[in-house]
C-alpha cells in the first residue's frame, strides 16, 4: 500500500513537471479588456460647426463648400492632394518592373474592367469635382469634395455619371453645418458599393456593416464594440491606413490585426505560435458574405443582347443580378468559404498593355505573392473573382474598352452595344493598339478577406485545416501538416509491420494452443 | 523452484509508467496523425505533449536508476544461447521444451531480448525522442527556436516519428504476446505487477542469488 502511494505521488509530480514544462515562458494577457475599455469611450466632437458664420450661407457650387472649409482648415488640401482618395493612384515598386504609378485612374479589373474614358460615371466614387474623360486638373484645391467623406448630416450623396459632382437637389448649407468624423456611411457609400452594386466586389464589405450585428462582424457590431472604419484605417494628414491588393503591391502602410491586438494574443502557446505563418483573419473570418450575395464570377462575353432592341436584367431569388445586356452573366453567392493562399503583403499587377504570355489560362490580374518557406509569408483568406473579359487575341493585351457615354454613337459599349467600337475608342483614347478583333479570356482577381470577423466562438476549428479529408488548406501542397499529410510509403510500411508482427504472434499462438491439446492428449 | 524477488519497486513502476505512456502517446500520436478520432484534434495536441515530457522525465530516471544499479549491463547482448533460444520460440515452445537460457536475477533476459530491448533503448526511444523534440520546438523556416539547424521543413521531423511510431505498435503487439511463453501463461505478467517469480533453483548461482537476495531485502 506504501509503495502503491510512493508510487501515485511520483507519478503525480512527473506529470505536474510535464504540464509546467508545456506552459509558455512568456505569457501575454489578453488585451481585449483593455481594448473594449478604450473603445466603450463615445467619440466626442470637440467643435460644432454649425457655430461658424462662415458655413451659415448658401452654397452655389460645392466648390464654395471646400473654399469655405480651407479658409481655416489650410494647407489640409495639400494633404488630400498626396492622397490615393485623390490621385487615383499611388506610386507602387513591382518586382521585375520598377516603379509604377498604379490605382483606379490606370488599372485593369475583372469587374468594369476600368475607369479610363469613363470617369464621368466612375468618378461618382472620387473624391472631386468634375472629372470626366476630357480630363481633370489634380492640383485644383477648388475640386476637393470634403463633404462625401466629412458629412455627418447623411444626406450627402453624389449625383449618377456626373463626374463626381452632389446630386444639386441637396441643402449644402445643412451639410457644411454638420461636418465631422467619418462615419461608416461615409465610406460605406463607395467602398461597400464597388463594382457597380452592393458586395459586388469585396464580399466582406457591403451594406450589411453600416448597421452590422455580432454574428456578421464582431468589431463593428452595433450592440458591441460599434467601431468606425476609421479606428482601424486610422488617418494621419489624411493618409489612410490599410489599402487593398487590388490596386496596392507594396508590403507598407497595412492596416493589420496586430495593430491592436499584438503579435501574439492567445492564451495558448501553439495558437501564438500559428501567427507565424498563419494571418488572424485566416482563422477568424471563417466565412464571408454573411448577409448579402457577393459576385463571384463574371461573364462580360455574353454582353450586348437585346430584347426588341432594348438591354433587359435578370434576376435571380434573391434579387440579384444574374444578367445584364450591358454587363454580361453574373454569378453570385453568400455564406462562402475563403480560397487561402500565401502572402508576403507584394502584389504583382497585370498593366494594361502587358503582353499575355499564355492565353489558353486564366490570367491572375493580382497575384499575390508569398510561400511556405518565404520569410513573412502568411496564410491569408481570400476571395477569388474570376471573369471572362474583353482582349485582343492578335495584340495580346487586355482591351480597356469605352463603356460609358451619355450620347449615342460615341462608341460606348453601355449605349451603342457594340464591342468593336467600344474597343477601338477605348483603345485609342488611351494610346494603346488595338487590331481589329476581340475574343473574351477568363481572368482571376484576388481580394483578400479582412473585415467581417466572426465571434470567438465560431473560429476556423483545428480539424478545418488539420484534417486528411477536405482541409481548407487542401491547396496549399508546399509544407507538411500534422492531421492533414502523410507519406503513403512509410503508413503504409507501418501498417505492414505491424499486420506481420499481428500476423506472427496469432498463427505462433494458434500452433501453441494445438500442441498443447495435442500433448495433454498425448499425456493421457 | 523458488520465488524470487526479480523485478524492484522502481522497475516496476517504471516499466509501467513508460507501457502507459507509450500507449498513450500511441492513442494521441495517431489521432495526430489523422488516422483516428478520439480526443479531438486541440485535446490530442496538448495531451501528447503533457505525456511526451512525463516520458522524458520518466526516462531520465530510469537512465539514472540502470547505471547507479548496473542494472544497464542486462542488455550487453549476446551471441551465446542465440541460436537456441531461435530455435525454442521456433520448434520447442510446442513441444513443452524447457527454457534455453536460465532466468536469474542478474540475467534476467535470454539473448533475444537483449538484443531487442538494446534496439529499443539505443535506437527506436532515442530516435523518437529526438524527432519528437524536434516536432515540439519546430518553429517554421527563418522563425525560431531550432533555426540555427535550418530545417526547412516538419515532413521529414514527421516521417521519422510516424515510422519510430509504428515500429512501437508492432513492438508492443509483439511483447504483449511473448509476456504468456513464461513457465505459464501469466507468470511473467505476475511477476512485472508484484515483483516475484517462480525461477528455477539452480545451484550453481544459488550463492549468488542469495547473495543478492540479502543485498535487496536490506534495500527493501
Amino acid at each position: 500500500m506504501r509503495k502503491i502511494l510512493l508510487a501515485l505521488t511520483f507519478l503525480a509530480i512527473i506529470v505536474i513537471t510535464a504540464v509546467s514544462l508545456m506552459k509558455s515562458d512568456v505569457y501575454y494577457p489578453s488585451k481585449v479588456t483593455d481594448l473594449k475599455e478604450k473603445y466603450t469611450k463615445p467619440n466626442q466632437a470637440v467643435v460644432d460647426h454649425s457655430q461658424f458664420p462662415i458655413l451659415d450661407q448658401h452654397f452655389d457650387k460645392p466648390q464654395d463648400v471646400t473654399e469655405a472649409c480651407v479658409s481655416c482648415h489650410n494647407k489640409r488640401d495639400q494633404e488630400i492632394m498626396q492622397s490615393s482618395h485623390w490621385n487615383w493612384e499611388r506610386p507602387e515598386y513591382i518586382e521585375g518592373r520598377g516603379i509604377v504609378y498604379l490605382g483606379k485612374k490606370n488599372a485593369v479589373n475583372n469587374f468594369c474592367i476600368g475607369t479610363q474614358t469613363n470617369e464621368q460615371a466612375c468618378a461618382k466614387c472620387h473624391i472631386g469635382f468634375g472629372m470626366s474623360d476630357e480630363g481633370f486638373t489634380f492640383t485644383d484645391k477648388k475640386n476637393i469634395d470634403c463633404m462625401v467623406c466629412h458629412d455627418n448630416s447623411g444626406t450627402y450623396i453624389k449625383a449618377q455619371n456626373k463626374s463626381g459632382y452632389p446630386d444639386p437637389a441637396l441643402n449644402l448649407n445643412e451639410i457644411a453645418q454638420h461636418i465631422g468624423k467619418p462615419t461608416r456611411d461615409n465610406c460605406g457609400v463607395c467602398h461597400f458599393f464597388g463594382g457597380g452594386g452592393n458586395n459586388v466586389k469585396h464580399g466582406d464589405l457591403e451594406m450589411a456593416m453600416f448597421t452590422p450585428n455580432r454574428e456578421i462582424d464582431v468589431h463593428m457590431a452595433v450592440e458591441g464594440a460599434n467601431l468606425v472604419c476609421v479606428d482601424c484605417h486610422t488617418t494621419e494628414n489624411h493618409q489612410m491606413k490599410g489599402k487593398l491588393y487590388s490596386l496596392s503591391s507594396m508590403n507598407v502602410n497595412r492596416s493589420t490585426c496586430e495593430q491592436c491586438h499584438g503579435e501574439s494574443p492567445h492564451e495558448n502557446t501553439i495558437l501564438n505560435e500559428h501567427t507565424i505563418k498563419v494571418a488572424c483573419q485566416t482563422c477568424h473570418i471563417p466565412t464571408y458574405a454573411k448577409a448579402n450575395s457577393t459576385k463571384m464570377y463574371w461573364d462580360w462575353s455574353t454582353a450586348g443582347k437585346l430584347k426588341d432592341g432594348q438591354p433587359y436584367s435578370e434576376e435571380d431569388s434573391l434579387g440579384n443580378h444574374t444578367y445584364l445586356s450591358i454587363k454580361g452573366s453574373f454569378e453570385w453567392d453568400r455564406n462562402l468559404t475563403p480560397e487561402y493562399t500565401w502572402f508576403n503583403g507584394k502584389a504583382k499587377h497585370y498593366v494594361l498593355g502587358d503582353k499575355i504570355e499564355d492565353t489558353t489560362k486564366a490570367l491572375v490580374l493580382n497575384e499575390l505573392s508569398g510561400s511556405y518557406s518565404d520569410f513573412g509569408s502568411k496564410i491569408i483568406p481570400v476571395k477569388i473573382h474570376r471573369a471572362k473579359q474583353i482582349y485582343d487575341p492578335i495584340n495580346q493585351i487586355l482591351i480597356q474598352p469605352h463603356l460609358f457615354d451619355d450620347k449615342k454613337g460615341e462608341g460606348a459599349f453601355w449605349v451603342d452595344f457594340d464591342w468593336n467600337e467600344a474597343s477601338q475608342t477605348g483603345m485609342s483614347k488611351i494610346g494603346l493598339p488595338y487590331s481589329g478583333q476581340y475574343s473574351f479570356i477568363e481572368t482571376e482577381m484576388n481580394w483578400p478577406i479582412n473585415h467581417m470577423v466572426a465571434p470567438k466562438e465560431e473560429t476556423v476549428s483545428c480539424t478545418s485545416c488539420h484534417t486528411r479529408e477536405n482541409s481548407r488548406l487542401a491547396n496549399l501542397t508546399d509544407f507538411y501538416m500534422p492531421g492533414r499529410d502523410y507519406n503513403s510509403f512509410v503508413d503504409g510500411l507501418g501498417k505492414f509491420i505491424v499486420i506481420l508482427t499481428l500476423l506472427g504472434v496469432l498463427a505462433h499462438g494458434s500452433v501453441r494452443i494445438l500442441m498443447s491439446k495435442k500433448n495433454k492428449k498425448a499425456g493421457k | 523452484m523458488k520465488q524470487v524477488y526479480i523485478y524492484r519497486s522502481f522497475e516496476r513502476f517504471w516499466h509501467w509508467t513508460q507501457a502507459f505512456l507509450i500507449f498513450f502517446l500511441g492513442l494521441t500520436g495517431f489521432e495526430i496523425h489523422g488516422s483516428i478520432t478520439f480526443f479531438g484534434f486541440e485535446n490530442a495536441v496538448k495531451y501528447h505533449n503533457i505525456a511526451a515530457y512525463s516520458l522524458l522525465i520518466i526516462i531520465v530516471f530510469a537512465i539514472f536508476w540502470h547505471f547507479t544499479t548496473g542494472e544497464w549491463k542486462q542488455y550487453l547482448p549476446t551471441f551465446k544461447n542465440l541460436k537456441s533460444q531461435i530455435d525454442f520460440y521456433l520448434l520447442g515452445i510446442f513441444r513443452n521444451a524447457p527454457h534455453p537460457t536460465k532466468k536469474t536475477v542478474l540475467s534476467k533476459l535470454n539473448p533475444l531480448q537483449r538484443l531487442t530491448y538494446l534496439g529499443l533503448k539505443l535506437l527506436v526511444i532515442p530516435v523518437m525522442v529526438i524527432s519528437g523534440l524536434f516536432y515540439m520546438f519546430y518553429r517554421y523556416p527563418q522563425g525560431q527556436g531550432v533555426a540555427a539547424i535550418n530545417i526547412d521543413s516538419l515532413e521529414v521531423i514527421a516521417v521519422i516519428h510516424t515510422l519510430g511510431a509504428f515500429l512501437l505498435i508492432a513492438f508492443v503487439v509483439a511483447h504483449i504476446y511473448l509476456i504468456t511463453t513464461g513457465h505459464t501463461i501469466l507468470s511473467n505478467l505476475k511477476a512485472m505487477v508484484t515483483g516475484y517469480e517462480e525461477l528455477e533453483d539452480e545451484s550453481e548461482d544459488k550463492e549468488l542469488k542469495t547473495e543478492n537476495e540479502i543485498k535487496l531485502e536490506t534495500n527493501n
